[in-house]
């Protein structure tokens, strides 16, 4: 990495944030994302405008319904956005460095040493001829310089502890694991150069409940151990009640609320944000399932005014015309809607 | 008593084993005993983990695949002996929705393929308009029109739409039972409450059955008449869906249930009773006795010896395959 793009971790202190986030370091500034994708009837502007911070040693959840843009965000954060997705503008300082603008050769220096990813169905992303150790020793050796065999098989053995998986894992292929098991290859593996940042696309979908709670507990352990950074994404409004420290919903390319996790599960502001909490299946009490109407707008040509006006329950006329800003209604709470004018 | 619709008869499935050698064999089903009154008509819930063999019994009463031993019987008459026409009527009343909505459709076709497809294997229809008319009113039935979709290509639909269109097109064969295997896990929160509604909708006015197969205890608590819990093959719990998920009496489910995440951030996630990774290892290594032996915090000596038959908790069908409720 070139020294003169090397920021030491700014410290902000913005008051408007509230107490639970000032004097804490930012490790992720996103400002004014958009991502669009070229198509033949124009660009479907998947991620359109969002802003958001993620400070040191906390999990932020993303949020929203499939199609809404959480995937493309963090592919943009990791610059993975691939052709006919191009990033339109923005900026993401990841430590005071854009990400936008790093060079090919950068952007590997910076890639899985200051940021790493728990790709979707992370577990199938394990190559099945190589065995464990080769597959941890491979991104280690990648991305850091020679090191004795000694010392990396010390490090491994480490790594797979700290996932909680016995030591015989290290001479093990894939398919001798588990499904469990192997996420948490996925997850010691992006924890082996210790980055800053750890972007995580739905990391316990496609495992069953019991083995999900074991993999949600080993994610929180760690990040209390390394103070590591993440994003989460997902849409289990329920495993992110307990594993994220604040939620960022999005909606049709747009953040529209952001706030920490009590907040929204106790007194969610935007409209979009209640449907969603409402929607969720109860195990303690049986009650009428919860219809919407109205359909999304076609993201290629989104309408002026609020982007959820079609299905608001609340649409007044001001929604049609001005597209409301996100704002701080009560602290810490970011909401982008007109009731709370 | 009126005949069931469906009745499952100690339901065994083995896979593996090899012709002329011997390989090693899963015991995906194991007994397993299943009844669907003809009416009312109700929602059955089959859930478990994965592995538990909750979609070998699909594809078992789907016809996809037989049994080693053990019966099934629809309105009565076994399957496997069934005449042509009866088979026939089987293949119609008994029908699936998929958990994919993406990967049901063949891209080549437009959607309209898929209704004109059954309508000319079963014979649905008398001429070209009445065809029409039957499509029409079973894309009513889920909440579409025809000239919204029936002329588009899969992938010019959004993913609920497709979904509802599996749902039309099992209804359009009047059906009397869908096997619905995890019909919701794929779609968001809004689309799974419009399937869900539909689901009940089919029950309550157009009786229809539904064996309603997931891994989601929260979906299956809202909508569910009976519930059968699986542990590899086998039923640990079944009873009254309201009964089973408040008051869970097998070890196994009490462990299910308490690992739900809770979606309230102020009550934090237990860490007790959770499988250490060793136990996971050990998941497959109880051969005989109960299966769920290895993991389970109550485990005794005669847990080991013979797998517990099902113990009655009350008079209400609740039901756990478990020593601690012995009489």
């Amino acid at each position: 990495m070139t020294s003169e793009k090397v920021i030491s971790k700014t410290v902000v202190s913005q008051p408007a944030r509230g107490s639970g986030a000032a004097g804490r370091a930012v490790v992720l500034d996103v400002q004014g994302l958009k991502v669009y994708y070229a198509t033949p009837t124009g660009d479907v502007r998947a991620v359109d405008g969002i802003n958001f911070q993620v400070y040191q040693g906390e999990i932020v959840g993303l949020v929203g319904e499939s199609g809404c843009g959480k995937t493309t965000t963090a592919m943009a954060i990791l610059r993975l956005v691939q052709p006919p997705g191009r990033i339109v503008e923005g900026k993401m300082l990841l430590e005071g460095v854009d990400i936008a603008t790093l060079s090919d050769r950068e952007l590997r220096d910076v890639r899985w040493r200051s940021m790493a990813l728990i790709p979707q169905g992370a577990m199938n992303s394990l190559n099945p001829v190589m065995r464990i150790k080769d597959q941890l020793g491979d991104a280690i050796m990648a991305h850091e310089r020679e090191q004795t065999r000694g010392e990396l098989k010390e490090r491994i053995l480490n790594l797979l502890t700290m996932v909680g998986l016995p030591s015989r894992a290290y001479n093990m292929y894939p398919h001798e694991l588990s499904g469990g098991m192997k996420q948490r290859i996925c997850i010691a593996m992006a924890v082996a150069l210790n980055p800053p940042l750890i972007i995580a696309d739905e990391p316990t979908s496609a495992l069953d409940v019991v083995v999900q709670r074991v993999v949600a507990q080993n994610i929180l352990e760690i990040k209390e151990r390394l103070g590591v950074s993440m994003i989460i994404i997902g849409h289990d409004m329920g495993l992110m009640a307990q594993l994220v420290d604040r939620i960022a919903v999005m909606y049709a390319g747009h953040l529209v609320e952001m706030a920490p996790v009590k907040n929204v599960f106790v007194e969610p502001l935007h409209p979009y944000t209640q449907l969603l909490i409402d929607s969720i299946p109860s195990i303690k009490e049986r009650k009428p399932l919860k219809l919407t109407t109205g359909i999304t707008h076609d993201l290629r040509n989104p309408p002026p005014g609020c982007i959820f006006q079609g299905r608001c329950p609340h649409v007044m006329d001001i929604c049609r015309q001005v597209r409301p800003p996100l704002k701080e209604y009560r602290p810490q709470q970011f909401a982008a809607c007109h009731l709370y004018e | 008593m009126t005949t069931p619709l469906i009745t499952i008869r100690d339901a065994t499935k083995i896979y593996g084993g090899g012709f002329l050698k011997s390989a090693p064999t899963t015991v995906a089903l194991q007994n397993f005993n299943l009844e669907i009154a003809e009416r009312p008509a109700t929602i059955t819930t089959i859930a478990g983990e994965s592995g538990s063999g909750k979609t070998t019994l699909a594809n078992v009463v789907l016809g996809f695949t037989g049994l080693s031993s053990g019966q099934i019987l629809y309105k009565g008459v076994e399957v496997k002996t069934m005449n042509a026409q009866q088979r026939m009527d089987y293949r119609r009343e008994v029908q699936a929705i998929f958990q994919d909505p993406y990967a049901v459709y063949n891209p080549f076709y437009r959607v309209k393929h898929v209704f004109d497809l059954v309508i000319n294997n079963f014979k649905l229809a008398k001429n070209r308009q009445h065809a029409a008319q039957i499509t029409e009113d079973a894309l009513n039935v889920v909440g579409l029109r025809g000239e919204e979709v029936l002329e588009k290509y899969p992938h010019q639909l959004s993913g609920g739409q497709r979904q509802r269109m599996m749902v039309a097109r099992a209804f359009l064969l009047k059906p009397r039972l869908i096997v619905a295997d995890e019909p919701v896990s794929m779609v968001d929160a809004s689309l799974r409450a419009m399937i869900l509604d539909l689901m009940l909708k089919l029950r309550d006015q157009h009786n229809i059955s539904f064996l309603y197969i997931t891994h989601d205890l929260s979906t299956a608590y809202q909508i569910g008449d009976q519930i059968y819990l699986l542990y590899q093959g086998s039923i640990a719990e079944r009873g009254n869906t309201q009964g089973v998920i408040e008051d869970p009496k097998h070890p196994y489910v009490q462990l299910l249930i308490d690992s739900i995440p809770v979606p309230d951030p102020t009550i934090r996630w237990g860490s007790e009773g959770v499988l250490t990774l060793d136990d996971e290892q050990m998941r497959t290594s109880a051969k005989s006795g109960c299966r769920f032996y290895p993991r389970c915090p109550h485990r005794m000596d005669r847990c080991l010896e013979k797998q517990p038959p099902l113990y009655a908790i009350n008079g209400n069908g609740h039901e756990a395959a478990c020593y601690l409720y012995e009489k």
